[in-house]
C-alpha cells in the first residue's frame, strides 16, 4: 500500500481458538512488581 | 474501536480488537478520523484543498481494503467469552516466596516497611518453602511451566534456604513433569561469585534493584545507617550482566517524585552498559512526599516520549537496549485470554509469607483481610480467589473504552485496592502513564520497521522484544541474540 503500512495484521481475534493454555509467564515474576503489563508476554503454546 | 496517535513522526492507527497496527501517511490518518462520520464523496471534498482528489480516493481505497480483511474498525466481540471465562477453573501456577521478611536496606518507598511487611522481621524455614513448592505442583493441574520468584525484603539474607528449594524443586519437577523456572530479585548487598554462579546455572532471570543515578539512587535505597549502596551494588551488578551474557536479567528501578526526570535515570543505566532495564512508578499513599501527585502526570508522559525518541535513535546503533515497558510482541503476544484475564493475581499467582500463609500477591502480603490461606491446608478463602477470578478487562467500567485495554490487561489490582478500595477499581496517574507506555512501543515498533527498510535487515538487532528465558538454548529461534 502506498499510504498505509502495517506492522501487525491483528491476529487476537484468532487467538481465540487456540487461546488459553495457561503456559505463558505470569506478568509480575518478569521485571514488574508494581504495575501490571501484558501485553509484553509472549505467548508459549506449543500448539499456537 | 481505533485510536490514532502521532509520536516522533509517525502517525499511527490502532485497530483496539483485532490487536492490527497500521503507520499511516497524513492524508491516511485524516481520513481514517473522518471516516465513521463522512461518506467517501464528503470525505473526498473536505480534503480536496489539501491534498490532490486523486489520492485522496486511492488512500480511501487502502482503508477500505483493511477494513474489508477485518484489520480496521473491528468489533469488540470478546466479552461474551467473558463469560465462560468466569466459570473457568483455576489452577496455580506461580509464587512469589517471600524468603526474607528482612532487608539489609531502608529503601523509603519500600511496600515491605523495610523488608518487614509492617509485621515481624522472619526468614522462611526450609520446612515452609518445602510445602509451598509441594502445594505449587498439587494446584498446578496440567500446567507445565511453574514460576518460582525468591523475594523479600531481601532474598539473599536466606541464601543457604534458596538454594535448597532449588534443588528440592529440580528433583520434584523430574518426578512430576514440571519445569520450574526460578527467578530472583536483589537489592544486590550480599551478591558474590558464588551466587552468581549458581543463579547463571539456575535462575532463569534475575532481577537486580537500581534505582539510576547516584544521588537518586542513593536517596531512595540507603543502608539503616543513611549511607547509599550506589557504590557498592553497581560494581557488582555490571559483573553479574556480564556473567549473564545472553540469559535473562533485569535492572529495575523506581521513581518517584525525586525524579520526574526518570529518562535521565534509564539512561544512565544503560550508559552503564545494561542492556535490560525496568524502570517502574513509585505507588505509594498520597501523603508520602515521594508520592506521584496528578499534576506530575504531563512531566512524566513528556519523560515518556524523550525516552522512547531516543531508544528509537539507539536501536539503530549497538548502544541499542530493551526498556522493559516498551517492550511489546506485536506477532507472539499473549492470546485474548490471557488479555482479558491479566496479571493473575489471587488465583494463578499467589504471594507466600516466610510463616506459609497465602496472599493474593506480594502487594498485598500483610492486609490480613486478603489472607487466603497457607501451605498446609491450601486455600481456605476461596470467596477471595473467586473475587479475583472475576476480575478482568470488562469488569472495570473505566476499561471498557481504554485502547490500552489488552496490553495491560485491566491493570494491577493492588493499585486499584490501594487507590480506590476496590479490586475493581482504576488507578488514574498508573492508567495515564499506561496509555502513554502502549504508544512509546508502539512507536518505537515502527521506528524499527522503518530501519528494516532503509537498512540490511541483518544488521538490526532484534530489540523490543521480550527476551527468552533460555538464552542459547531458546526454542523459539526469533528470540536469540
Amino acid at each position: 500500500m502506498k499510504h498505509i503500512k502495517s506492522i501487525n495484521n491483528g491476529t487476537m481475534k484468532e487467538s481465540m481458538k487456540k487461546g488459553g493454555c495457561g503456559e505463558c509467564q505470569t506478568s509480575c515474576q518478569s521485571a514488574c512488581k508494581t504495575s501490571c503489563t501484558v501485553g509484553n508476554q509472549s505467548c508459549e503454546n506449543p500448539r499456537r | 474501536m481505533i485510536h490514532q496517535f502521532k509520536n516522533n513522526g509517525y502517525n499511527i492507527v490502532m485497530d483496539v480488537p483485532s490487536g492490527a497496527i497500521h503507520v499511516v501517511d497524513d492524508l491516511a490518518y485524516d481520513i481514517i478520523s473522518m471516516y465513521q462520520d463522512f461518506d467517501r464523496d464528503e470525505i473526498v471534498l473536505k480534503l480536496s484543498e489539501e491534498y490532490d482528489p486523486l489520492e485522496v480516493r486511492e488512500s480511501l481505497d487502502e482503508v477500505e481494503d483493511l477494513i474489508a480483511t477485518e484489520q480496521l474498525f473491528t468489533d469488540d466481540d470478546y466479552e461474551e467469552a467473558v463469560n465462560d471465562f468466569k466459570q473457568r477453573d483455576t489452577v496455580v501456577k506461580a509464587l512469589c516466596l517471600h524468603i526474607a521478611h528482612d532487608c539489609n536496606l531502608a529503601c523509603r518507598y519500600c511496600f515491605a516497611g523495610e523488608g518487614e511487611y509492617h509485621g515481624r522481621r522472619a526468614l522462611m524455614s526450609f520446612e515452609v518453602g518445602r510445602k509451598a513448592l509441594d502445594f505449587l505442583i498439587a494446584n498446578s493441574g496440567n500446567r507445565r511451566n511453574l514460576e518460582v520468584d525468591f523475594f523479600g525484603g531481601e532474598p539473599l539474607l536466606n541464601w543457604q534456604v534458596v538454594k535448597q528449594l532449588v534443588e528440592y524443586g529440580r528433583e520434584q519437577e523430574k518426578l512430576h513433569d514440571k519445569y520450574f523456572r526460578f527467578t530472583l530479585t536483589t537489592n544486590g548487598v550480599l551478591l558474590n561469585d558464588e551466587i552468581m554462579e549458581f543463579c547463571n546455572r539456575e535462575m532463569s532471570n534475575v532481577v537486580l534493584s537500581l534505582d539510576g543515578r547516584q544521588d537518586i539512587h542513593d536517596l531512595m535505597r540507603p543502608f539503616r545507617n543513611g549511607r547509599g549502596s550506589y557504590d557498592l551494588v553497581v560494581p557488582k551488578f555490571i559483573d553479574f550482566a556480564k556473567k549473564r551474557g545472553d540469559m535473562k536479567y533485569y535492572v529495575r528501578g523506581t521513581f518517584t517524585r525525586n525524579n520526574l526526570d526518570f529518562a535521565s535515570d534509564v539512561l544512565h543505566m544503560a550508559d552503564l552498559g545494561f542492556r535490560q532495564i525496568s524502570v517502574e512508578p513509585v505507588v505509594a499513599p498520597p501523603e508520602e512526599p515521594y508520592a506521584l501527585r496528578e499534576e506530575d502526570i504531563p512531566k512524566l508522559l513528556e519523560e515518556y516520549d524523550k525516552l522512547a525518541a531516543e531508544i528509537a535513535e539507539r536501536n539503530k546503533t549497538d548502544r541499542w537496549f530493551n526498556f522493559f515497558h516498551f517492550m511489546i510482541d506485536l506477532e507472539g503476544g499473549p492470546c485474548v485470554y490471557k488479555r482479558l484475564a491479566g496479571c493473575g493475581s489471587g488465583t494463578e499467582y499467589l504471594a507466600v509469607t516466610p510463616w506459609g500463609d497465602l496472599y493474593p500477591c506480594h502487594q498485598f502480603v500483610g492486609q490480613e483481610e486478603f489472607l487466603m490461606g497457607n501451605v498446609d491446608e491450601g486455600i481456605t478463602r476461596t470467596d477471595i480467589r473467586d473475587e479475583f477470578k472475576q476480575c478482568n478487562v470488562y469488569s472495570r467500567s473505566e476499561c471498557r473504552d481504554c485502547f490500552a485495554r489488552f496490553y495491560c490487561s485491566g491493570g494491577c489490582s493492588a493499585n486499584a485496592w490501594n487507590f480506590t478500595h476496590s479490586i475493581n477499581g482504576n488507578y488514574r496517574i498508573g492508567c495515564e502513564l499506561m496509555r502513554k507506555r502502549v504508544e512509546c512501543a508502539i512507536m518505537i515498533k515502527a521506528a524499527l520497521a522503518d530501519n528494516g527498510d532503509e537498512d540490511d535487515e541483518e544488521n538490526i538487532p532484534i530489540q523490543n522484544e521480550p527476551v527468552c528465558d533460555f538464552g542459547e538454548n531458546c526454542p523459539r529461534e526469533e528470540f536469540l541474540f
